[in-house]
């Protein structure tokens, strides 16, 4: 009878502990803390390109100061950002990195399409370089946000559902913050195509 | 009462015009092909011949270096940017070796008139994204404006391969038949199996022979450990030697009784216990193409068009 009682007590703890998800929470909390760090690599190595591609076009003479001064000031304020993990759990803190980050990439992209302009900087071999290499990042920067999309969902489904936001509770691990679009009212609306102006 | 019910109803119609809206209104993104082989043509571009050539060339750099190049030809990438839909089909068709990851992705949207070379992140050293820029621009669309589409893939994989081989990579293995010890020892970590006897069994072993009683309960720990050892590392020899480990130390551990005569020859069928699960061999034949499942693309590479 005793030894019944023994098998049926380690039956249910080792059933109950791969039951409540905590490898889960860990190792997924892992996989995100990964993916995250990806994110941040390739902001960062935006950010290192930055630099050349203003000198480059600063050899431009003439060049629309207004474009390069955004340039260099978003680059400016999405770098004074000091990166925690913490702003992982801080969903307040994720946003304005996020409205940084979205800053520099709409300046770059300005920077690009103005720079259409100069014939000079297009026929440019160093400038030409630079702008696939921007071109790359750009890809590299949407595919690790999308992972990291993926892996906080799934890390966050398991926070939410049944029974393992048990285990979540009594842990206290939060949903974790994700990307959203910044400017979710502007791309809403239809754009409006003004052939007539200039 | 009536508010609950309105609320099912709610629900209800919630989910019906769900389902209905996706199919309404979601832009229905292109479907991967098959992978079929190193030149997958989906417009019908390419002749036999000049399939069969690049297809050639393919195959030998695999031969050689063992990296996966892989060219695509569709007729539209639409509504998808050509950057995203060659991440994706890289990454669902996952070319490259396995655990080596190097594959590149040559993709061809024909009506688009633009074309893109997609690198797995084992290569991005071998073919940054400058290299594969210059070699669609200097290489591929010029050849592709004259309408020459089997002439500028073929220059455009001679210069991926001339990248390919200056890359140091792991060598490709050898055929896995050749030596069938490495292939029933394969990727089986040692530790796994010590940390296992020494912790898990004399704690199993002693649950079980206490509830079993002595022969049974060492029978059965041998065969539990024969059968995990077999579902962990798939390899039948490793399994066998894991059992009779197993139900030795289960045997001798509590030193209590001495062994029964019959003892062996059951030990020797529990601890064979694992050879019920096998059968299924992981032996791929040669012939014909496949990926190798590992390549990782993180959106390195270039486009262009023409």
């Amino acid at each position: 009878m005793k030894r019944w009682l023994l098998i049926l007590s380690a039956l249910i703890t080792s059933a109950t502990l791969t039951g409540c998800g905590y490898n889960d929470f860990q190792s997924l909390d892992e996989s995100s803390k990964g993916a995250w760090s990806e994110v941040l690599n390739q902001y960062q190595r935006r950010a290192d390109l930055v630099p050349n591609i203003v000198a480059t076009v600063k050899g431009e003479a003439n060049f629309e100061q207004e474009t390069l001064t955004k340039v260099i000031e978003a680059r400016s304020r999405a770098t004074a950002i000091q990166v925690t993990p913490e702003l992982l759990n801080n969903p307040e803190a994720m946003k304005k990195f996020q409205a940084a980050q979205g800053e520099l990439g709409s300046a770059l992209s300005r920077l690009m399409a103005v720079s259409e302009a100069y014939p000079n900087l297009k026929s440019n071999q160093g400038f030409s370089d630079l702008r696939v290499q921007l071109e790359g990042t750009e890809n590299r920067i949407t595919v690790a946000r999308n992972r990291y999309i993926k892996t906080i969902q799934e890390y966050n489904v398991l926070t939410r559902s049944f029974p393992t936001n048990l285990t979540a509770m009594l842990f206290s691990y939060q949903p974790k913050a994700t990307f959203t679009v910044e400017n979710e009212a502007a791309i809403s609306k239809p754009p409006t195509v003004d052939f007539g102006k200039k | 009462m009536l508010n609950h019910l309105s609320r099912v109803l709610a629900c209800a119609c919630l989910a019906a015009a769900s389902a209905l809206l996706p199919a309404a209104f979601a832009q229905e993104l292109q479907a991967v092909p098959a992978l079929t082989g190193h030149v997958v043509d989906t417009t019908g571009t390419l002749n036999a011949a000049q399939k069969s050539g690049l297809e050639d060339k393919l195959t030998a750099l695999e031969a050689a270096k063992g990296s996966q190049v892989v060219v695509l030809i569709v007729p539209t990438v639409q509504p998808e940017d050509i950057a995203s839909y060659a991440n994706r089909v890289g990454n669902v068709w996952k070319i490259g070796r396995k655990d080596v990851g190097d594959g590149v992705l040559l993709v061809v949207a024909k009506e688009d008139r633009k074309v893109r070379i997609e690198v797995a992140k084992t290569l991005e050293g071998a073919i940054p994204d400058l290299a594969a820029k210059r070699i669609i621009s200097e290489a591929i669309t010029p050849k592709f404006k004259t309408g020459d589409y089997a002439g500028g893939l073929s220059a455009g994989v001679d210069q991926l391969t001339a990248r390919i081989k200056g890359e140091t990579l792991p060598e490709v293995a050898t055929a896995q038949t050749g030596n069938p010890l490495s292939g029933l020892l394969g990727g089986f970590d040692w530790m796994d199996l010590a940390i296992f006897l020494f912790f898990a069994v004399p704690i199993g072993g002693a649950v079980a022979k206490s509830v079993f009683g002595q022969k049974l309960g060492s029978l059965l720990t041998g065969g539990g450990v024969g059968l995990l050892a077999f579902l962990a590392t798939s390899s039948l020899l490793i399994a066998g030697m894991a059992g009779i480990a197993a139900l030795l130390f289960a045997l001798f551990f509590a030193g209590m009784s001495v062994l029964p005569s019959g003892g062996r020859g059951r030990g020797g069928n529990g601890g064979f216990g694992g050879f019920g699960g096998g059968g299924g061999g992981g032996f791929s034949g040669g012939g014909g193409f496949s990926s190798g499942g590992g390549g990782d693309f993180g959106g390195g590479g270039a486009s262009g068009d023409w």
